[in-house]
Formats: C-alpha cells, sequence, structure tokens
C-alpha cells in the first residue's frame, strides 16, 4: 500500500499520475477525470528523444506535457493519454483509422507530429458522445450495421461527422469521394454510406 | 527515426537564421504528410525540424489582382474549395481534390506539394538496404530500372533513374504558367514552375533546383480565360484516393470554336511535371474533334519510351490527353 501521504484527490496515486505522463499541473479544470485515471493502457515509454512542451485540448480538457519532439499525435492520444479509440492502421496516412479532429478539422493523426497539436483543440471518438446520449453519427453507424470487426469505425465516424460539417455529404457519390480517405477491410461500406446519409440531416454544418 | 529537435517559427525570416543555424541536418517542415512519413520509413534523416506551416500570412489565398497567389502554407483543402480557383480554374481545383483524401487536403501545403518525393516503390521500401536506389543512395544503381515498373515513368527517364514526379498540383501549375515565388539568405526570387525541377540525368537524388535554405513563400498563376475551359483528369487504380497512373492537365484559349492557344500537362507518366508542347502545336488554330484530340494526345507521347510492364501507360496516357481536351473544349461557352 503506497503511503497515504502520497495520495492525491480522487484517489489517484502518484504512481498513476507519472504514469499517465504527467497531466499538467493537478489544478482546478485540469484535474483528471476518470476517465484518464482509469486507464488500464500501455506503460508510456521515457521520453528519451528530445523534448517539447505541449499545451492543447483534448475533448475539451486541458492537458500539458513534454513529450518526445519525435512523437506523432497518434502515438501521444493512445500511448500517453490513454485514449485508445484512434487506431493505428498504416501508420502512414493510406487507411483513415487514425481520423481525429484538430481545430474542427479531420486530420490523419499518425503523420500529424504531436509538437504540431500545440495551443490547438483535438477531438477523439472518446469526446464526441452528447450528455443525452451517443452521437447521431455512432448511432446512425449501429443502426445500419456500418461495421463488422469495428477497427475502422472511430476513424470513419470521425471522417464522417467532419463530411457532413464541410458539406460534403450532399449525395451518396459525394459521400463516397470524401470519405475515401477512410479503408473498411471488411467491406461495411454500403453501410456506411447509408449510416451518413441518415445522420446528416441531424448534424449542423459549420 | 533518430532524436530530433522542433521549433516553430513565425516569420521567413526568422525559419532561415534557425535552418542556418542549425547545419546540414535541417529541414524545414510544413503538414508534414510527406517528410514525416519518410522520417517514419528511414529515408529522411533531420536532426533538427524548423515548423514553418504558422508563418504569419503564410496562408494567405488572394485572388483579387491579375493574378492568383497561393501562400506557401496554404492547405491544399482551402485551395480546391476556394470559389474563385473552383468556378475559374477547375484544372487547379481538380488538381488538388482528386489528390490523396480530404484528412490530408487539411494538413498538406500547397508549397509542401511541389516538393513532396516520388512513390517508387523501391525508393521507398529499401532503405533497410533490400533495394539499391541512386535517388536513396546516390550511386547504389536502381532497382526500378529493369524490375517491377508498372509505376515509372515513360518520359523523362534516364539510365540512373525512372521514377514518377507524384503530385497533381504541380501538373495542372505546369499547365497554367505558374511561378514559384522563393525567400533565401539574399532575399526573395520568382521562377516559373518549369524550372523548379530538374530531370534524373545521372543525379536523381538532386530534384529540386532550389537552395537548401531557401522556402517557397508563394505560388502564383496568371489570371486567363482559358481558366474556365481546362480540366484535370486523373486515372488511377482505383476511383479514389490513389496516385495517378496517368494524368493530364488542359486550359484551352478559344477563338469561337478554335484553338487560340492549348496549355497540356502530363502527369504520373513522367520524372518530372511534364509540359506537352507537341500536342500544343497540333491543336493551334484547329477546331477540336475526337480524331484531332488523339492526333495531338499521341504527338505527346511521341517521345515516350517503355520499359517491361509500364507500356500500357503510353496508350492510356495518350487515350487520357484526349479526354481532358475533348472535356476542356465542352466547357468552353
Ligand atoms: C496516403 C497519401 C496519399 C497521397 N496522395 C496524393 C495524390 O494523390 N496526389 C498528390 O499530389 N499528392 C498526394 N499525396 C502527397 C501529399 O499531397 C503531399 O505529401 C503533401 O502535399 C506535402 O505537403 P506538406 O505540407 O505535408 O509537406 P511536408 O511533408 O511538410 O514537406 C515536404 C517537403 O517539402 C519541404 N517543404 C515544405 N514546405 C516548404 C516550403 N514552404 N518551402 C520550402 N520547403 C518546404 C519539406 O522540407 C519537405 O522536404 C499523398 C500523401 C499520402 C500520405
Ligand atoms: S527509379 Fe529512381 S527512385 Fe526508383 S529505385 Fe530507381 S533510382 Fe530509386
Ligand atoms: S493509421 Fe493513420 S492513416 Fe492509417
Ligand atoms: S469494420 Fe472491419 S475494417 Fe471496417
Amino acid at each position: 500500500m503506497p503511503d497515504p501521504q502520497d495520495r492525491q484527490p480522487f484517489d489517484l496515486t502518484r504512481r498513476q499520475v507519472l504514469e499517465t505522463g504527467t497531466i499538467a499541473s493537478l489544478t482546478g479544470a485540469m484535474l483528471p477525470t476518470a476517465g484518464l485515471a482509469q486507464q488500464a493502457g500501455p506503460q508510456p515509454s521515457p521520453e528519451n528523444g528530445m523534448t517539447v512542451h505541449l499545451s492543447f485540448r483534448v475533448n475539451g480538457r486541458p492537458t500539458a506535457l513534454d513529450i518526445d519532439a519525435r512523437a506523432s499525435l497518434l502515438d501521444l492520444l493512445r500511448e500517453r493519454l490513454g485514449l485508445v479509440g484512434a487506431k493505428k492502421g498504416c501508420d502512414h496516412g493510406q487507411c483513415g483509422a487514425c481520423t481525429v479532429h484538430m481545430d474542427n478539422r479531420r486530420v490523419a493523426s499518425c503523420l500529424t507530429m504531436a509538437a504540431k497539436a500545440d495551443g490547438r483543440d483535438v477531438t477523439t471518438i472518446e469526446g464526441i458522445a452528447r450528455a443525452n446520449g451517443l452521437h447521431p453519427m455512432q448511432q446512425a453507424f449501429i443502426d445500419h450495421d456500418a461495421l463488422q470487426c469495428g477497427y475502422c469505425t472511430p476513424g470513419q465516424i470521425m471522417a464522417a461527422i467532419a463530411c457532413v460539417k464541410e458539406g460534403h455529404a450532399s449525395t451518396p457519390e459525394q459521400i463516397k469521394e470524401y470519405m475515401s480517405g477512410n479503408i473498411c477491410r471488411c467491406g461495411a461500406y454500403v453501410g456506411i454510406v447509408a449510416a451518413i446519409e441518415q445522420a446528416a440531416p441531424q448534424i449542423e454544418r459549420s | 527515426m533518430k532524436p530530433l529537435s522542433y521549433v516553430q517559427v513565425r516569420t521567413a525570416r526568422e525559419a532561415i537564421e534557425a535552418f542556418v543555424a542549425a547545419g546540414e541536418s535541417a529541414r524545414y517542415i510544413a503538414g508534414g504528410t510527406n517528410l514525416y512519413d519518410l522520417m517514419k520509413l528511414g529515408i529522411e534523416k533531420p536532426a533538427h525540424l524548423i515548423d514553418i506551416a504558422d508563418l504569419d500570412g503564410a496562408n494567405r489565398i488572394d485572388t483579387d489582382g491579375d493574378r492568383l497567389f497561393f501562400g506557401g502554407a496554404a492547405l491544399m483543402a482551402d485551395v480546391a474549395e476556394h470559389p474563385v480557383v473552383r468556378d475559374d480554374y477547375p484544372v487547379l481545383a481538380e488538381s488538388l481534390s482528386k489528390a490523396a483524401s480530404q484528412q490530408l487536403r487539411n494538413m498538406a501545403t500547397v508549397g509542401g506539394n511541389l516538393l513532396q518525393r516520388t512513390r517508387c516503390p523501391y525508393f521507398r521500401n529499401g532503405a533497410d538496404g533490400t533495394y539499391p536506389c541512386n535517388k536513396r543512395e546516390p550511386g547504389s544503381g536502381c532497382a526500378a530500372i529493369g524490375g517491377i515498373d508498372r509505376s515509372q515513368a515513360v518520359l523523362g527517364a534516364s539510365a540512373a533513374c525512372n521514377a514518377v514526379s507524384p503530385g497533381d498540383w504541380p501538373v495542372a501549375l505546369m499547365a497554367m504558367d505558374a511561378a514559384v515565388e522563393l525567400q533565401g539568405l539574399d532575399g526573395t526570387r520568382v521562377i516559373p514552375i518549369s524550372e523548379l525541377y530538374r530531370p534524373p540525368s545521372r543525379t536523381p537524388h538532386l530534384e529540386f533546383t532550389i537552395g537548401r535554405e531557401e522556402i517557397v513563400t508563394g505560388i502564383s498563376v496568371p489570371k486567363t480565360a482559358a481558366g474556365r475551359n481546362s480540366t484535370y483528369l486523373k486515372v488511377r487504380d482505383r476511383e479514389s484516393y490513389a496516385f495517378a497512373l496517368v494524368s493530364a492537365a488542359v486550359a484551352l484559349e478559344m477563338d469561337g470554336d478554335r484553338v487560340r492557344q492549348a496549355h497540356v500537362a502530363l502527369g504520373g507518366v513522367a520524372t518530372v511535371p511534364w509540359r506537352g508542347r507537341p500536342a500544343e502545336a497540333v491543336l493551334r488554330g484547329e477546331t477540336l474533334d475526337r480524331g484531332r484530340a488523339l492526333e495531338a494526345a499521341r504527338a505527346a507521347f511521341a517521345e515516350a519510351r517503355a520499359g517491361r510492364h509500364n507500356a500500357f501507360k503510353i496508350e492510356l496516357g495518350a487515350r487520357t490527353l484526349a479526354d481532358a481536351i475533348i472535356n476542356a473544349g465542352s466547357r468552353n461557352q
């Protein structure tokens, strides 16, 4: 048992704090919420390259930490922040499984250097559900069986939300063209297009 | 990937100073969609990255003057959807919207696009020493010549390298006589886009003519009515999200139903963005029909040389160019 003196608020031990990767200074709005504290994700490897300081917002939560300058945004999210929704399919921009939003635009997080997120707003699949339930795009994917194994799905949903907000979801042809950056190895494309057509009217264009 | 330092700068001056101070192993990074990718593949090995994606004003798009102007760090997605580009210069908009994916176009810059490196499979996949490549390791040889060369160039190849210049946007810019603005240690200069690229000759590792520390601060395109009669036609192994097997950029200056001057460039088939002057000569003063378009297109490929598996590009390229000429002509009101 750790010394009670070592305990942080919310029962987060100092060891856990170190493991989650110095989540800013634990003050005010920067307190980690249950989601972060409960993570049982991979152990963060020590940052052994040159580091840069990064201060950004992930799913609305201010987050500050030192990162290896080489890190991708995808690895930062998955390996250090425990947000494993975004998937690593190819790590070379070719599949879309890692799609997240940065300042409201969809990007491939595998080819985004994490250092570039400084001062920005990043939204992942973990951040889109609404207080009263699933995001309409999540619900539409369920309604249309728009997945099989589910590996590509977080990237598909993030790309799909952006596709609608950009105004690129007015016809099935346009949806296919603007969703072509997301590959589905299971071939759930028909359901994906149907899901986007269903959700589009419920999502505001930006 | 080796440990590296990373800085973000706000002005071109600061960027150049940081670059010079960092020395040999410095590189600029913009969107990173090509450079960071190649770092992961062990092909690019910078020790210092200077991020120029957020230089003040570098994402400016200005269509008010007598030239269209695109800042070096303007995003591909933003240029593709700019109303003036989309409506009056479809060849430019289409070359961007048919490239990569929306995710990548939201990251990649129009300046970085000009300087992306080849997708030659032996270049990209052989950094562990599996394949020789004169572009990666000067003097090591070329695995593509006599190898699996389906993707390789039929125009502009040398005995040292037949890798294709991969970008779509540079092909459209070539047809539109674009100019590239550069800032270096000694101030700024402007070059025609045709002078940006070096043919492979014996030194395929030297791909661009600009100085290592020079920054592409902007790209400009002269305004022309031919912009409306233009198109970018891209043929790929799949319908979207793939590099070109062959592509054609065409813009036509018309006198009634006769071509006063055609602007033709080819992608996917050549070692540099390729101007199709012989096709332009055939079309000058002519009315357009399928036969004439095909004759012009074949002229553009007269000097093409196939390897083992890429002969199809010559016929496919000619037919694609002929279609593009007809499409551009049909936009003439
Ligand atoms: C999966 C995938 C598919 C793709 N498909 C296509 C396609 O179909 N068609 C197509 O055309 N492209 C395609 N691309 C390539 C993409 O368009 C380029 O990678 C992108 O345009 C490069 O821009 P960037 O800003 O990301 O450049 P970076 O990767 O940041 O830089 C590329 C190079 O340019 C240098 N550089 C960047 N900006 C400047 C500047 N302003 N001044 C001086 N030097 C600079 C860098 O030092 C580096 O050497 C694809 C890429 C991927 C990953
Ligand atoms: S074609 Fe050029 S890039 Fe490809 S292996 Fe040969 S030398 Fe390298
Ligand atoms: S993991 Fe990023 S595009 Fe495949
Ligand atoms: S659901 Fe399996 S890859 Fe898309």
